[in-house]
């Protein structure tokens, strides 16, 4: 099945998902003074649940337009070639902002920043180490500085165990 | 009216006022040029700073200068990353990114600067003309209509998404306004489909979402084919000039889009984002042939038209904000909470009771955009330098700046696990060919139109309000052609190319 149609039934699974938490999980919990009231925190999501299944529906049962009327684009993306992408770098850097999310409360901004931005350019295939990590430093420096100083937002700079 | 120019003159033409427009500007377009940083969230950063200025005058000028400059630069980003840091700059890129693949980054920013130029002065003079007359004509529209118009916009957003798409960008709007109505509704203050989730119970953040729908995949791409990054000239930005000829085709198309752009962005609701879409598909329908057969692929007009747009209705949004006290987009609605906390209430007193913020407010905007072209057109050369970093620097920042954008705005890190998957979901949705504006643009609008549904239903107890109102059932009407026309007309021509098919 093409890509687009999986992901048409997939909305369509989701929308039965949220319907059914629209239609049969809100309304019991509804004070008795709300129930009077000709809306509902679940009447607009229901409408949009009914929608969605329909839409989803369309899309999914429409016949793809000819293959052939879709032009090559450069550097546009495709999946049929998608053995030709870097997929691995992608999802090695993916990996490295969850890893930024997790760190960063623990580790402090200014180091998990220099590492993101570090092993973010290693996973390119950035090896000029003496231009890169200085770059990074300076460039977790001064954001925390302009966030922190500046901007009066807190930021904590150093592993939590040092402050 | 030329009293209060004078007055506005005398407020606006101090010494500091004018540093604070120049330093907004500055501010605004350094910050804006970083993907996924909008004017909502810098002037939103701004206002511990404009507050401290105290003096709400002052303030003021500082807040529509950071908001001009974030404009510019949104632009900037558009047309060199394809990294639009707002929703209203999304159709800048179609165009914009195009050409500058094509190394004509100089001329798209050339283009792209005296577009907002024309763009944001027109629309100031309209304002001036406009914002005590039209107050009247915004006043007619009750919750009802708000509602209907909202679903207009929301069905010409998905009509417009091109010829075969329409019911996939249909799809993606709704699946933004069901995400609109996770956390906490307006209407009650039951926490909706949190599944239990704290983190869940504010809703998903704007900041977040957008980053994760366009910058995040942009990155991701540049990534995974690094053709999809060769610049015509390695960055390099020659032929920055426009001929004659080219700013002869493009000044019907501002002319006519400073006016369009700015009666949508007076329309509350409406704003920057759907006058820009709406201009450039205007612009397309208007051009013929060869013309029409450009856009999308690097045409001039099809710049020009959403950039002129969206300064227009940034403009026009000021309407709605300075004469009725209701924000028409989630940047004036910023602005308002500004306004706010400097004891300044906009609404139709403030021309009687305050008429120096007033003028000096419009005012300011003619010498800021004048400070942006004067600022930025020398500077372009500079500014398009970020071309030149090599991708192995320019992807982690890129990457970094998504994360913090959405950061700060939360100071939460589980928004950051929330972004990478949203980016995930968003780059599988455009290898599918999904398009991805409509998504986000029914996720802003999700939460007003449901207020402003759950407030008609109330008024008139139950779906009457759909027949009461002629002018909700014309706009509701108007909303279904939209959607069912380009949809039939596709059917259509998919039958007749079967029949001809059969017939060989």
């Amino acid at each position: 099945m093409a890509l687009d149609r999986f992901i048409a039934l997939a909305f369509v699974a989701l929308c039965c998902v949220y319907g059914y938490a629209a239609f049969f999980t809100m309304d019991q919990l509804l004070p008795p003074i709300l129930q009077r009231n000709p809306v509902w925190p679940s009447t607009f999501p229901k409408i949009l649940a009914v929608l969605g299944i329909i839409v989803g529906l369309i899309v999914l049962f429409t016949p793809k337009p000819a293959a052939n009327d879709v032009e090559v684009k450069d550097g546009t993306i495709d999946l049929s070639r998608l053995g030709d992408y870097h997929v691995g770098q992608a999802i090695g850097l993916l990996v490295l902002m969850v890893m930024y999310a997790l760190t960063l409360r623990p580790l402090g901004f200014v180091g998990s920043t220099i590492g993101f931005l570090v092993l973010g350019a290693v996973i390119l295939g950035e090896r000029r180490f003496h231009i890169l990590i200085p770059v990074a430093a300076v460039a977790a420096g001064s954001i925390w500085y302009l966030v922190q100083e500046l901007l009066g937002i807190f930021l904590r700079p150093w592993p939590g165990f040092f402050m | 009216m030329l009293e209060g120019i004078l007055i506005g003159l005398s407020a606006a033409v101090t010494p500091f006022n004018l540093i604070m427009v120049v330093v907004g500007c500055i501010i605004g377009t350094l910050i804006g040029m970083l993907p996924g940083l909008g004017p909502m969230s810098i002037i939103a950063i701004m206002i511990p700073v404009a507050i401290g200025i105290g003096d709400p005058t002052a303030a003021l000028i500082l807040l529509s200068g950071v908001y001009y400059g974030a404009i510019f630069g949104g632009s900037t980003s558009s047309i060199l990353l394809n990294a639009p840091g707002v929703a209203g700059t999304v159709a800048t890129s179609f165009d914009g990114y195009p050409m500058a693949r094509k190394g004509q980054a100089g001329k798209a920013l050339t283009i792209a600067a005296v577009a907002s130029f024309a763009g944001g002065t027109i629309g100031a003079i309209l304002l001036m003309i406009f914002a005590p007359a039209l107050s009247t004509v915004a006043l007619l529209f009750h919750s009802a209509e708000y509602f209907a118009l909202m679903v207009v916009g929301l069905s010409a957003i998905a009509a417009f998404a091109g010829t075969g798409q329409v019911g996939k960008a249909l799809m993606m709007t709704i699946l933004g306004l069901m995400m609109g109505t996770v956390g906490e509704g307006a209407l009650s203050n039951t926490p909706r489909f949190t599944f239990g989730m704290m983190e869940l119970q504010s809703g998903f953040s704007f900041i977040t979402l957008a980053m994760a729908m366009f910058a995040l995949p942009e990155a991701l791409f540049l990534v995974m084919n690094p053709a999809r990054a060769a610049t015509g000239d390695s960055g390099k930005i020659t032929g920055m000039r426009i001929t004659r000829a080219e700013a002869r085709s493009i000044a019907p198309v501002i002319g006519r889009q400073s006016l369009q752009g700015f009666f949508i962005g007076v329309l509350p609701g409406a704003g920057a984002t759907i006058a820009s879409f709406l201009g450039y598909a205007v612009e397309r329908n208007i051009a013929k042939g060869a013309e029409q057969a450009e856009f999308g692929k690097g045409s001039i007009k099809g710049l020009a038209a959403p950039e002129t747009a969206n300064n227009a209705a940034c403009t026009g949004s000021f309407v709605p904000l300075l004469t009725l006290g209701i924000p028409g987009s989630g940047t004036t609605a910023i602005l308002l909470g500004a306004l706010l906390a400097l004891n300044v209430t906009p609404g139709p007193r403030l021309m009687i009771d305050e008429p120096d913020v007033f003028w000096a407010v419009i005012i300011s905007m003619y010498i800021g955009n004048l400070v942006l072209l004067i600022l930025n057109l020398p500077l372009i050369p500079y500014i398009a330098k970020i071309l030149t970093i090599p991708r192995t620097f320019l992807i982690p920042f890129i990457l970094f700046f998504t994360l913090m954008g959405s950061y700060l705005g939360q100071n939460n890190s589980t928004e950051l696990l929330i972004l990478v998957g949203f980016g995930v979901v968003a780059t599988i949705l455009r290898f599918a060919d999904y398009p991805l504006a409509p998504l986000l643009i029914g996720f802003i609008l999700g939460v007003m139109l449901e207020n402003n549904f759950a407030r008609a239903m109330q008024l008139y107890r139950g779906f009457g309000f759909l027949l009461e109102r002629p002018m909700t059932l014309g706009l509701l009407a108007l909303a279904v052609i939209l959607v069912v026309l380009p949809s039939f007309r596709a059917y259509r021509a998919r039958k007749r190319a079967e029949g001809v098919a059969d017939g060989d």
